[in-house]
């Protein structure tokens, strides 16, 4: 990958991700994997996507809001604008608790 | 050359991210003086427009479609990208980009503006929505910014009078600059970015942002207050629905008076026609072909004006993301996308409309689905049939202690039939031709916002346009051929039964026969259905010629619906029902699938399909009804 602090697989990280979190709760994105999450998009174009949208290392998100039914897909702020994407989806993006 | 002295007006583009007020600020800049067009060989909407600048300079606009960055991800973001890299051979790259960012979401906006930066290409960045930032209390230093970025930065209030006024001088100043540029155009130093380069490129907003933004003032508390209700899982739903059902309300009951008018409008210029003309073919290719038959596709604007006055205001305050994040779930137990509902409420007015507005979901297969599904929802076209057939077979009996009568239970069934019919075919779809996960949901929520009076207009006006268009070049024809095949050869001296017999479509019709036989169909439904193709009430008026009835309107219905009732089997009309819930009998629906896939395929696989289901449903309807009856 990038030299950047992205752990390499997301198993390694222990950490949680975005498509975990619940409503109300706070993460900084700590990185960005799409290995695991199934799409219709070539490879590394779920990545690019995501970080294109803001969800890149350093952002702060929050869940606003959860749809229904199964509270998916989820709206959530990042940084200053609110982005919707589904859980499948955001599992790609790795968080830690906001400091 | 400089561009000052060539005969071809400079041009600049509009790029821009989705919601940044961009159409705002194309329509500030050009005003009514804008056309739509398409780009040779896509079906994305190629919107140029143009002004005269300060200097007295003719300068011509390009709207290019919203995205999020060059690497284009649907049909509408590679023509920005081919457009600003100069890929597109039947056009020059323009002179000039004017990048415009949303003041209030500079992040994510300046992300393609650094991008952009790497073109080589001469670039204004346009902060648009100053004043609702500033509200919010965000400080942006337009000189630092400018500095840091080395483009001019002009702050711009798109829907404020006078509001682009500093655009329009910075554009005079950047033409000469960019005049310069033409001569020695610096290399483009864009490549497709990998997430390195889109990492890096955070990067440089993050200092951009630093130094620049003294305060970046407080989110939008409004809108995250009016989302916890309206995406809320129940009150959110409810609200959808209500929305909804008032659309639906409005489609019907705004457009009734209007269409009457239309009515009233085409039987006068029939009647005028009928009695200036002497009798003979050219009269009756005036009024029974092209006055009747296109203004039986034109009745249809009022009704497709009020749908997009819905879309557009509800486009422009932010809800429509909202609606598609609220059904994406539902939807998606079908396999669509949480887009496909605008396309398919827009079917219940009209399937045309409906087909266009699938533009809007990005993955092609997504897009076929909804667009293949769209024609089986209810169309106010079928409503003159289903009238005349409830009219005439189902008995006004009360149900329920008198909460409901049985015609309104079996219109609602037909209704009902459409939706499940259609999500039944989607689902096949998906598990199928379009196999595959679902396109990713991504997709920004903007902050609300009132809409603006001037961009509704203006988005109404450019609709009414492509609709009358085509009822103008496509349907014009059809209703040409379709009057040839009715009229032609006329009936023989002394003859006893109607005319439509004799000619080629009644030909057609007695050939038709045996095929809808089995089905139920009696000659009559069958040489109806032929012009019926064109248009689906069309077949009402057959019929009436066919039983030799000389009302019209109202009376035709009531008149026809006793004379129906008195020679057609209960069979058979639950079976002409059925095959109007699946048939695919509208001309208009077809020519613009053919024209929004861009070829023959999509509509022949839509015809096929829909014809096999219509035989099939009324194969079952009329043999389950035979043998119950």
């Amino acid at each position: 990958m990038s030299g950047h602090p992205t752990p390499e697989t997301g198993q390694s990280h222990g950490g949680r991700h975005l498509g975990e979190l619940k409503k109300g709760e706070r993460a900084r994105v700590t990185g960005v994997d799409e290995r695991g999450v199934v799409t219709t998009l070539p490879e590394g174009e779920l990545e690019r996507r995501m970080i294109e949208m803001g969800l890149v290392e350093g952002s702060h998100v929050e869940v606003l809001h959860e749809a229904f039914p199964g509270r998916d897909p989820i709206a959530i702020r990042v940084n200053e604008h609110t982005l919707a994407l589904r859980r499948a989806e955001a599992r790609a993006v790795l968080v830690a608790p906001a400091a | 050359m400089s561009v000052l002295d060539s005969a071809l007006p400079p041009r600049i583009a509009l790029v821009g991210n989705p919601n940044c007020g961009k159409t705002a600020l194309f329509n500030a800049l050009t005003g009514s003086r804008q056309k739509v067009a398409n780009y040779p060989g896509v079906t994305v909407e190629r919107k140029i427009g143009h002004f005269v600048s300060p200097l007295g300079r003719r300068v011509q606009v390009i709207d290019l479609p919203g995205t999020y960055s060059l690497r284009a991800r649907s049909p509408d973001e590679e023509v920005t990208r081919d457009v600003v890299l100069g890929r597109f051979s039947h056009e020059d790259s323009p002179d000039l980009l004017v990048c415009v960012a949303d003041a209030t979401n500079l992040r994510l906006n300046l992300r393609l503006v650094v991008e952009l930066k790497r073109l080589g290409r001469p670039i204004i960045l346009a902060l648009n929505m100053m004043d609702a930032a500033e509200k919010r209390g965000c400080r942006i230093d337009a000189a630092a910014l400018s500095a840091a970025l080395g483009v001019p930065v002009v702050p711009t209030v798109a829907i404020r009078r006078g509001g682009v006024q500093p655009l329009l001088e910075q554009i005079d100043g950047a033409m000469a600059m960019a005049a310069d540029a033409a001569e020695n155009p610096a290399p483009c130093g864009w490549s497709e970015p990998s997430s390195r380069d889109l990492r890096a490129y955070h990067q440089e907003v993050e200092g951009l942002l630093a130094g620049c933004v003294a305060d970046a003032g407080l989110p939008p508390l409004a809108t995250r207050r009016v989302d916890a209700v309206l995406l809320h899982p129940v009150f959110g739903l409810a609200f959808l629905f209500l929305v909804l059902f008032l659309m639906f309300q409005a489609v019907f009951a705004w457009a009734e008076a209007p269409m009457n008018l239309i009515d009233g409008a085409v039987s006068g210029l029939k009647d005028w026609v009928a009695a200036t003309l002497p009798d003979g073919a050219l009269r009756s290719l005036l009024t029974d072909g092209i006055i009747a038959g296109v203004g039986s596709v034109v009745i249809f604007l009022p009704q497709i004006l009020v749908l997009f006055f819905f879309i557009l205001v509800l486009e422009a305050t932010g809800y429509l993301a909202r609606a598609a994040f609220l059904l994406d779930r539902l939807m998606g137990g079908v396999g669509l996308h949480g887009r496909a509902f605008i396309p398919l409420l827009s079917s219940f007015a009209c399937a045309v409309p409906g087909v266009m507005a699938a533009r809007t979901i990005e993955n092609r297969a997504d897009r076929l689905a909804t667009i293949m599904i769209a024609p089986l929802m209810t169309c106010s076209a079928r409503l003159p049939v289903y009238t005349l057939l409830i009219a005439a077979f189902v008995p006004d009996r009360p149900l329920l202690g008198g909460l409901v009568g049985l015609p309104g239970l079996v219109m609602f069934a037909l209704y009902a039939a459409g939706i499940l019919s259609a999500l039944a075919v989607a689902f096949v779809l998906k598990g199928t031709v379009f196999k595959g996960a679902r396109e990713p949901l991504l997709m920004e929520l903007p902050a609300y916002r009132l809409p603006n009076p001037r961009d509704i207009a203006l988005g109404l006006f450019e609709r009414a346009k492509v609709f009358l268009a085509r009822a103008g070049t496509t349907i014009f024809a059809l209703m040409i051929v379709m009057w040839f095949l009715a009229s032609f050869p006329g009936a023989p001296e002394g003859a006893t039964e109607p005319a439509i017999q004799y000619s080629i479509a009644g030909m057609i019709g007695h050939a038709l026969e045996p095929l809808l036989a089995p089905i139920g169909f009696t000659w009559q439904i069958a040489v109806a259905l032929v012009p019926g193709i064109a248009a689906r009430e069309v077949a009402v008026g057959v019929l009436g010629t066919i039983y030799a009835l000389s009302d019209s309107g109202d009376a035709l219905q009531s008149s026809l619906a006793g004379a129906l009732a008195a020679s057609w089997s209960l069979p058979t009309a639950l079976s002409l029902l059925a095959w109007y819930v699946f048939a695919p009998q509208c001309v208009a629906t077809l020519s613009v699938v053919k024209r929004e896939t861009n070829g023959w395929l999509w509509p022949a696989v839509m015809f096929i399909y829909m014809i096999t289901l219509a035989y099939g449903a009324s194969f079952v309807t009329y043999r389950v009804a035979s043998a119950l009856l």
